[in-house]
């Protein structure tokens, strides 16, 4: 499966489970499903029969609140089965509303944002610490660059030159009460990453090219690398994107068919 | 307490390559040792506690055992969601160390108090919540920490606490430990409140038995439950506010133990603590103390 295939997937999936659940956040699972698509298709050294491998690359999600379409990336990996994914938000299921440890594959539970950059900061120093090749990927949201827990660790990572972390912003431009030029601004983004001492590139979230080119362009520096990658919410169903409504509310039946018939 | 801490630390590191030391840009003159024997098990992780306490899950997950050591509520209070979902929820090997615990830092102001953390603490599940009394129980807790891959809270006092127990002991997680035998009242104390309440039961001559607890959770149930056969009377004492602590938690002790039949009656308790208030002035501990009221 090519990787364009994976995140049509990926997407199909998610809106299934988001409207069986009667779940939120479907949009900002959408906005990132091409970056998963990339990352678990062509970039991460990760073996699904064996997802505890000392050696594996490390990938956390931050914005637990969108973990449908990671729980989706992995059953499609195969890392469990995928019948397994009915079972989302259902009472005594693994698959919580937000990221779980409990499912295999996934390295941190999250949801409380802030939290993944500082612990990716931890695992990329203890490979430093212990000389192991692997490299961390965290994935965060733009609204939760509000935290500053996550300045706190981005300030660390730069400092103690671990070029073995990877952040990618879904800058989806949207955040939990609105649009995030108008809550808190971000921009210059890119600019606050480079002022941090870190390698910054700004691609199209859903070009995967794009992606796949910044993933793999290991430009020898000593700092860690942040990928911006611009998205839209709600990206693949026309009438979910780029509109807050979307963070919020499940799709009806016949929205429902409409979004599966565009996917 | 601190220099028992550290200088024990330092030797369990030398046969314990998977300890690691990170330190929230405090420790002056105290964790050098470490840092020079160890410097690949060591980080001074800045001024950012949130950051530190995500660092030290991070590096547990991949296969240390982590000491956060900072002081007061910084390692605690100000990172306390850190706390509660990277560590304890993934139930990692983090054992979060704060130093002057109660007033211990009584002239530095309510900033430098920590007077609730044992309240927020023991909330948590998975967190072990300790407070040893004097530098020999320092060193028993630190070993039984370390004998266990379960998150923890050492709450320690300052430098230069005298020595209470004569010999070492040994201290599995959750036991107590009986430093008088008296008659007529039983005195429970955690953490440094230990030596005064020593000092007090000996200048008056009171006939009270005298227990220190250096471990809040788990509480040593089978303790309480000898006790309230013993003693009609206790007494708790605490550097901690009044609310969700110490005597809290031997209290709500005592009513499992007579849900569960154990025990038939209760003991009256006269808990010690802060009444709920922050200070305002000046002071050292032992005035502090004073004006808290915080004696029998
Ligand atoms: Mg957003």
């Amino acid at each position: 499966m090519d990787t364009i295939e994976f995140a049509r997937e990926i997407r199909s999936r998610t809106l299934e489970m988001v409207y069986n659940a009667k779940a939120s956040h479907i949009g900002g699972a959408f906005s990132m499903a091409d970056i998963l698509a990339v990352l678990y298709g062509s970039v991460l050294k990760i073996d699904p029969a064996e997802p505890k491998a000392a050696d594996r690359d490390r990938f956390i999600l931050s914005k637990g609140h969108a973990c449908t379409s990671l729980y989706s990336t992995l059953a499609i990996k195969g890392f469990f089965d995928i019948d397994l994914l009915d079972t989302y938000s259902k009472d005594g299921s693994f698959f919580m509303a937000h990221t779980s440890h409990k499912v295999p594959g996934v390295e941190l539970s999250t949801g409380s944002l802030g939290h993944a950059m500082p612990v990716a900061c931890g695992m990329a120093l203890a490979a430093k610490r212990k000389s192991e090749k692997q490299h961390i990927y965290v994935l965060v949201s733009d609204g939760e660059l509000d935290e500053g827990s996550n300045w706190e660790a981005i300030l660390f990572a730069a400092h103690h030159h671990l070029n073995n972390l990877t952040c990618i912003v879904d800058y989806n431009k949207i955040q939990s009460l609105g649009r995030v030029d108008d809550v808190i601004q971000l921009d210059p983004l890119k600019d606050k990453f480079v002022s941090f001492n870190w390698d910054v590139v700004e691609v199209d979230g859903h070009d995967h090219d794009q992606l796949l080119a910044s993933f793999n362009n290991k430009t020898l520096t000593d700092k860690p690398r942040c990928i911006i990658a611009h998205t839209i919410k709600g990206k693949g169903v026309d009438f979910m994107q780029d509109d807050l409504k979307w963070h919020y509310q499940s799709p009806s039946a016949d929205q429902y068919s409409a979004a599966q018939k565009q996917l | 307490m601190r220099t028992a801490f550290i200088s024990h630390l330092v030797e369990r590191a030398r046969v314990n390559p998977k300890i690691f030391l990170v330190v929230g840009d405090l420790g002056y003159s105290v964790v050098e040792p470490f840092a020079n024997l160890f410097p690949d098990r060591f980080l001074n992780a800045g001024i950012a506690e949130q950051n530190m306490t995500g660092i030290a899950a991070g590096l547990a997950m991949e296969g240390y055992t982590v000491f956060t050591y900072s002081i007061a509520n910084f390692p605690t209070l100000r990172c306390m969601e850190q706390i509660r979902y990277d560590i304890c929820y993934h139930n990692l090997d983090v054992k979060i160390v704060s130093v002057g615990g109660g007033y211990a830092y009584g002239s530095l102001g309510a900033s430098h108090h920590a007077t609730e953390d044992i309240g927020m603490m023991r909330t948590i599940p998975n967190l072990i919540v300790s407070a040893p009394g004097d530098p020999v129980e320092t060193r028993a807790v630190l070993d039984s920490l370390l004998s266990t891959s379960s998150p923890a809270y050492l709450r320690l006092g300052k430098a230069g606490e005298p020595v209470i127990h004569a010999n070492e002991i040994i201290l599995p997680v959750g036991k107590s430990v009986r430093v008088l035998s008296g008659r007529n009242t039983a005195v429970l104390t955690t953490g440094a409140m230990l030596q005064h309440s020593l000092t007090t039961i000996q200048k008056n001559n009171y006939d009270f038995s005298l227990y220190s607890f250096p471990f809040v959770k788990p509480l040593d149930l089978e303790r309480l439950a000898e006790i309230s056969s013993n003693y009609s009377t206790v007494i708790t004492i605490e550097e901690h506010q009044k609310s969700g602590g110490f005597g809290s938690a031997i209290l709500e002790g005592f009513n499992d133990l007579l849900e569960a039949g154990v025990i038939s009656k209760l003991p009256t308790v006269r808990r010690i603590a802060t009444p709920d208030i922050f200070t305002y002035t000046a002071g050292s501990q032992e005035y502090l103390r004073k004006t808290l009221d915080l004696t029998f």
